[in-house]
């Protein structure tokens, strides 16, 4: 009996390639329903305005809305390449504004919406992805640090900066974000056991998308990720992370658990990629369209927009409003990001150092000869 | 209307990584159509995906610049739009998306779209039917062969050669889908039976020289460096441009100066086919089909007469080097077997036996290998010949070497040796039949008058073309070379 039950727990199939029946998943913290319904959890509770209800929609469309004139930029070869968020707005929009102005986060390279959570200008975001500068934003001033492509490499970042805060005595809270496929990397583990040994105050915040690029999550974890967190030494939660009140509820929960010295926190945010990993990928050759169709009956923006239509918060008027706002900052983005100038080569050598080195101007004025080179005689 | 029309072109972008090319699988808009931002024009297959593109500029679509099915290089344009009497704002939301939607569960994502796919907002999505893999373009061939029966042509990536799927990339390299196509063909190889083309190195040249080689459409690959490490240089790629460097490309080495004819032999410039020329002479050095024999010998009574012959007054101040000995060795070798000293002439169906040896010394220098050869070798004296390789040693390190000093050789030594080697099996010099590599010189145990003695000991070997020697007159030939180092007396019998 308790043989087939541990048997059965192991092999646990995290849905996502199959049929997902999210509503059966045990564990799964949900305050709104796919079809839009205000639910009670009771370990989570939200205590949320009309207001805040409201602006947590309009996050979600606008983010959505960037996304989709950033991925048709792309297509029109007006930006280097493109990591789409689509259908993971309500988790990073949640997660972004459970923290306060004094935390600091650490993203991966897809979240434009905790970007846009703390302040930074689509456009610095979008330099990064036309490669004209590698996000000049300030991490310090905005609490968000820079985009991290090395996969996992920022729960490292995040961990050594709890560790700071810890011996600073400050009363914040860091939040690291990764993928399902990067709890299959090294860092993330070092990461977590350094987190676990310090009690640090973080909280990994690891967005399920079903899909490490083409790899589905059953084939790099065999048990539910979240459950994970136990290995460690420290609780761990799975949230609907199509559900922006949840997400909101549980990471706001974990960070005031970090911040009152209880240690980390992991929260699988459990969710779905609805584009392709990036705009150089085919999810067309690994995954079926009727994953898809399931996935979209629980899209995270229009259980909002039910929700709000249906209790009298939010009417058309509104929703026109924020669609003609989208447009505005789509309209934006693409002349901004149009008009970007092309950055001087030799910028890549001003912000290494806060003071530039002797062999950094060598180096500098040795590139600025090479370049010189391609035109005219030697 | 009246506007005058503001006419735009959309290129095709690279809409993967590093993408070259992509095949427009169909046209969503016609010509005449109005489009607005956003809205999807084509369907473009890339090595990496089949998406659509969206159209950047809001307007009516006066041309389609391709057909569908047409292979397009990024850059492009492939489409044009009128943008004047465009009414349609800029950044419009061409995707389908669910605010208006009564039903939000139903209208966020979705709506049916050419080709039985579902519109996913902007580009593709996942098809509704199973995944199936496209038709091939026409120039591919249908049923390209398994890879595992051209293991001579592996290919660049391993791609999926199978029917069923096509393979998924993510970052790394991307050779693009021509090059896919060319390796499931195997016809990597040229025509003419040159080597294959992965098989050479990149010639070296920094990017600043490769893109001035390419704008004067120079090509690296026929060319010799003359910058450190054979680095080919500005000056190289403008001497080719200039033509000056095509026909000494032909001989795989740069002169200074242009060439003259030498020794009543035309010489004709070959200009633009400079590539095929020096994959020509590489090819044609493996016609002669080369056989190699080796010897190792005791040359210690060699060096002590070097040290003898070094004293005496009509050889003071010469470079007496063991290579002086192995090249008087070689002439006095030749003259007894002159077969070794000949030429295949496969025109007239002739063997062409010379009376005159010019020995080739393949020399390292600074601007690569080059052979230069001492002119009618066998008639001179011992301290002619210790003059003649000075001189030419010293002419090729300076980089010097006139393409005549290169011309007409006979027979040649590359001396391995110099390096701390022991032997090699060298490759004939075009037009020669036998060359003979000289290894290094050590100090090795070796069985001298019934015991084992510390001896100066090193290794020929002699490469010939079996067309023209035989193994018998190979052997005899390097047999009497080793005969006259190990024991220079016996060269009175010669």
């Amino acid at each position: 009996m308790t043989a087939l039950r541990q048997a059965a727990e192991v092999v646990d199939p995290v849905p996502g390639a199959g049929a997902p029946h999210l509503p059966q998943q045990p564990d799964l913290i949900q305050l709104l329903t796919p079809e839009g319904e205000r639910v009670e959890h009771p370990d989570y509770s939200l205590d949320i305005s009309d207001d805040e209800l409201r602006g947590l929609y309009r996050d979600l469309a606008l983010v959505r809305r960037w996304d989709v004139e950033a991925t048709a930029l792309q297509r029109q070869g007006e930006l280097g390449i493109w990591a789409s968020l689509l259908g993971q707005e309500a988790a990073q929009v949640g997660a972004g504004r459970a923290l306060r102005a004094d935390d600091m986060a650490f993203p991966t390279y897809r979240e434009h919406g905790v970007a846009w959570t703390r302040g930074v200008d689509p456009l610095q975001v979008m330099g990064l992805f036309r490669g004209v500068d590698n996000g000049g934003w300030d991490p310090a001033a905005l609490g968000f640090n820079l985009y991290t492509i090395v996969i996992g490499a920022q729960c490292l970042h995040a961990t050594g900066y709890a560790m700071g805060v810890q011996r600073d005595g400050a009363e914040s809270a860091v939040l690291a974000f990764l993928g399902d496929g990067a709890t299959s990397q090294g860092e993330v583990n070092e990461a977590m056991i350094f987190a676990a040994s310090f009690a640090a105050p973080v909280v990994f915040f690891c967005q399920n998308n079903q899909y490490a690029i083409s790899v589905p999550i059953e084939r790099q974890a065999r048990v539910p990720l979240f459950k994970r967190a136990a290995g460690f030494g420290f609780p761990g939660v799975r949230v609907d992370g199509n559900d922006v009140l949840a997400v909101l509820a549980v990471t706001r929960a974990a960070l005031q658990a970090a911040r009152e010295g209880q240690g980390p926190t992991f929260i699988e945010a459990f969710t779905y990629r609805m584009g392709a990993h990036t705009t150089s990928d085919d999810p067309t050759r690994y995954r079926l369209a009727s994953e898809l169709e399931e996935w979209k009956l629980r899209d995270p923006i229009a259980r909002l927009k039910a929700h709000l239509s249906r209790s009298g918060i939010a009417d058309a008027a509104f929703f026109d409003s924020v669609d003609a706002e989208g447009d505005e900052l789509a309209a934006r983005i693409r002349q901004g990001t149009v008009e970007m100038p092309d950055p001087e080569p030799t910028e890549m050598f001003d912000h290494v150092f806060a003071e530039q080195t002797p062999e950094l101007a060598a180096q500098r004025a040795e590139f600025v000869e090479y370049h010189a080179s391609f035109e005219g005689e030697k | 209307m009246t506007t005058s029309a503001t006419l735009r072109q959309f290129k095709l972008p690279d809409v993967g990584e590093g993408l070259t090319e992509g095949e427009i699988l169909q046209w969503l808009v016609a010509v005449g159509d109005t489009v607005t931002v956003n809205q999807p024009l084509c369907e473009v297959e890339t090595a990496k995906a089949a998406v659509e593109l969206p159209s950047p500029y809001a307007g009516t679509v006066t041309e389609l610049l391709f057909e569908a099915g047409t292979m397009v290089d990024v850059g492009t344009p492939i489409i044009t739009i009128d943008t004047s009497g465009g009414s349609v704002p800029a950044a419009a939301a061409a995707p389908p998306d669910a605010a208006q939607d009564a039903e939000p569960a139903a209208g966020l994502i979705g709506g049916p779209a050419p080709g039985g796919r579902t519109s996913v907002l902007v580009g593709y999505g996942p098809r509704n039917t199973e995944a199936r893999r496209r038709p091939r373009r026409a120039e591919a061939p249908a049923e390209p062969e398994p890879m595992a029966t051209r293991a001579d042509h592996p290919p660049l990536l391993i791609t999926a050669p199978d029917a069923e799927t096509k393979p998924v990339r993510h970052g790394g390299l991307e050779v693009g889908r021509q090059a896919e196509a060319h390796a499931l063909r195997g016809d990597a190889a040229p025509a003419d039976g040159a080597p294959h083309g992965r098989g050479r190195l990149r010639p070296l040249a920094k990017p600043p020289v490769r893109k001035y080689a390419k704008d004067l459409g120079v090509d690296l690959s026929a060319l010799t460096g003359s910058g450190p490490g054979g680095v080919i240089t500005r000056a190289d790629v403008d001497a080719a441009a200039s033509g000056s460097a095509s026909d000494l490309a032909l001989r795989g080495t740069v002169g200074t100066g242009s060439p003259s004819p030498a020794g009543g032999e035309q010489r004709i410039p070959i200009r633009g086919v400079r590539k095929h020329t020096a994959a020509a002479m590489v090819a044609s050095a493996f016609t002669a089909p080369h056989v190699t024999e080796f010897l190792t010998i005791d040359v210690t009574r060699m060096m002590k007469l070097r040290a003898r012959l070094a004293a005496r007054p009509e050889l003071a101040g010469m470079k007496i080097s063991p290579l002086l000995f192995v090249a008087k060795a070689l002439l006095l070798a030749a003259r007894r077997h002159p077969m070794v000293n000949s030429s295949w002439d496969e025109a007239a169906q002739e063997i062409v036996v010379k009376d005159y040896v010019n020995l080739g010394i393949a020399a390292a220098t600074p601007r690569g290998l080059v052979v230069p050869n001492v002119k009618d070798a066998g008639r001179m004296s011992l301290a002619e010949l210790a003059g003649a390789l000075a001189q030419l040693t010293e002419t090729a390190r300076a980089g010097k070497t006139a393409p005549e000093d290169m011309a007409g050789g006979t027979i040649t030594i590359t001396n391995v040796g110099v390096f701390g080697v022991d032997t090699g099996t060298p490759i004939l010099n075009p037009g020669e039949s036998a060359i003979l590599a000289f290894g290094a010189i050590r100090e090795m145990p070796w069985v001298h008058k019934g015991k084992i003695r510390p001896r100066q000991v090193t290794q020929l070997a002699l490469s010939f073309d079996h067309r023209i020697i035989d193994g018998e007159l190979g052997s005899r030939f390097l047999a009497d070379i080793g005969a006259l180092l190990s024991d220079p007396g016996s060269a009175l019998a010669f």
